[in-house]
């Protein structure tokens, strides 16, 4: 049992910890969602169950616990089962390679707060998302109905669009910080604001120089969370209610909460991956005025704001924009998305050579 | 730079377990939690109130087989484009700018192919 070392206690630890932030955060996201909503729309939201309707996530899984769970005759019954179950499994892998903070150092011992350091940390939270649209497809093909049927291959076939769109958006990120470590790359956003030194520390990030990325990257994980304006997997008013059709009790309870475990992923992936990560303005004042762990501690809060900013954001876009249609959904995602992609690639590549031949 | 071994991958089996434990003690709850008051009509698939007709396993629109194709194809040549965009700095100092336009000509070929799919029409949706 060598490999039990300290430091894989610590990473244990530190997963069980995200783990349950994770889970305590898409809950809460459930009772955010319907007080935003309601706030857009002029309505009170739920303030029953305890203060301001806060204990309202813990009575909407107790009711889930105790509904009645049905599985129909004409299903395949284990892939009915499996579909919510890997649905649910690949939205909490995600988590596993997000740096959520610099490093602790208590005496000799030096943590760095990134459950797994892996150097190809985009390629895992990649492959780990696109499995995420097989929790779908199964469960709709197993329901043996033809909204979910419907639902599922429009899912499946959104997701895989708007993912090649997504993987093209994120090359122009590499070529400028050349890692696929989400780790090195929160890193290399702490200098100054484009470099330039009398400006505060912490707020090189990548968004100034990847406006149309963000855009990019932005609006295809909208579509890979089925996130209106792209929740067409779900729409109600056609398809009743998508792949979920058949669904009851916690197995459609684990469907909706992947999907707020999803925003939470993404909206870290954003912040990670153009936002500064953990990095805030002045972060390296606060390092040499409070100490260094403090200032991670504050980080790891600055990154958690920022992923929760960006929750407000998909809710926001979602009282606010109308559905796409099927056609305009794929129009957008192959011919728009796809070729301005790789058009950022080439002017990315542009500047980098243009600054490499003249400023350095 | 530092060096990377199996090992340091193993926290996230323990990711894996802590997420496996989380999806099956759910699923074993509910089971055991909710009623079950099966009744033929109950478990019958879900048509807007009326009867199921057939099966739902029919055939499906050939337009996501092409797409879910091409989706395959152009993934792999994403693919190929990341070991370039990572070390494309370190290329350019060492070879100049013929790393560039390497890379225009192989987006060029990949543009030409997407060209055709679109005149081909395999995105119209109708």
């Amino acid at each position: 049992m060598e490999f039990i070392t300290f430091e894989f206690l610590v990473k244990t630890a530190i997963i069980l910890l995200v783990f349950v932030i994770t889970l305590g955060i898409a809950a809460y996201s459930t009772l955010a969602e319907r007080k935003i909503s309601a706030f857009l729309q002029d309505r009170i939201g739920p303030n029953r169950a305890g203060p301001f309707g806060l204990l309202q996530p813990l009575a909407d899984a107790g009711k889930m616990f105790f509904k009645e769970e049905f599985i129909p005759e004409t299903s395949s019954k284990f892939l009915f089962i499996l579909g919510p179950s890997l649905a649910m499994l690949t939205a909490m892998m995600a988590s596993a390679v997000i740096p959520f903070g610099d490093t602790l150092q208590f005496g000799d011992t030096v943590i760095n707060i990134q459950p797994v350091e892996a150097n190809i940390g985009i390629l895992y939270i990649f492959g780990v998302v696109s499995l995420g649209v097989y929790g779908v497809m199964i469960g709709g093909w197993a329901s043996n109905n033809k909204f979910s049927l419907l639902g599922a291959i429009r899912a499946a076939s959104q997701n895989i669009s708007y993912e090649l769109a997504m993987g093209f958006s994120i090359i122009a990120i590499l070529m400028m910080t050349g890692s696929l470590s989400l780790g090195d790359i929160a890193s290399q956003q702490k200098g100054s604001f484009f470099g330039i030194s009398w400006l505060p520390s912490g707020t090189n990030w990548n968004i100034f120089y990847q406006p149309l990325g963000f855009i990019l990257f932005c609006t295809c994980s909208f579509a890979e969370c089925n996130r209106t304006p792209f929740d067409l997997p779900e729409c109600e008013s056609e398809l009743v209610g998508g792949y979920h059709t058949e669904y009851s009790s916690m197995k459609l309870g684990l469907y909706l909460f992947s999907e707020y475990v999803n925003m939470f992923v993404a909206g870290l992936v954003m912040s990670t991956l153009y936002f500064g990560g953990y990095n805030y303005p002045g972060v390296d004042f606060v390092a040499a005025n409070f100490g260094q762990n403090i200032a991670t501690f504050l980080g790891i809060g600055v990154l958690l704001g920022k992923a929760l900013a960006f929750i407000f954001f998909f809710m926001w876009i979602r009282w606010t924009l109308p559905r796409f249609r099927y056609d305009q959904l794929m129009n957008l995602g192959w011919k728009s998305m796809i070729p301005l992609a790789i058009l950022n690639v080439v002017f990315t590549g542009g500047f980098i050579m243009l600054k490499e031949m003249f400023f350095s | 730079m530092k060096q990377y071994f199996p090992s340091d991958y193993l926290p996230l089996l323990v990711q894996f377990s802590a997420a496996a434990a989380f999806v099956v003690v759910t699923m074993i709850a509910t089971h055991l939690l909710g009623p079950k008051r099966n009744s033929k009509v109950k478990d019958a698939a879900w048509e807007c109130g009326i009867e199921a007709k057939g099966d739902a396993r029919t055939p499906i629109s050939i337009k996501y087989f092409l797409t879910a194709i091409l989706f395959v194809l152009f993934d792999i040549e994403v693919i190929f484009m990341y070991p370039w965009a990572v070390n494309f700095k370190e290329l350019f100092r060492e070879m100049g700018s013929v790393i560039f336009v390497e890379m225009l000509l192989f987006m060029a070929l990949l543009l030409a192919g997407f060209y055709y799919v679109i005149k081909k029409g395999v995105l119209k949706w109708e």
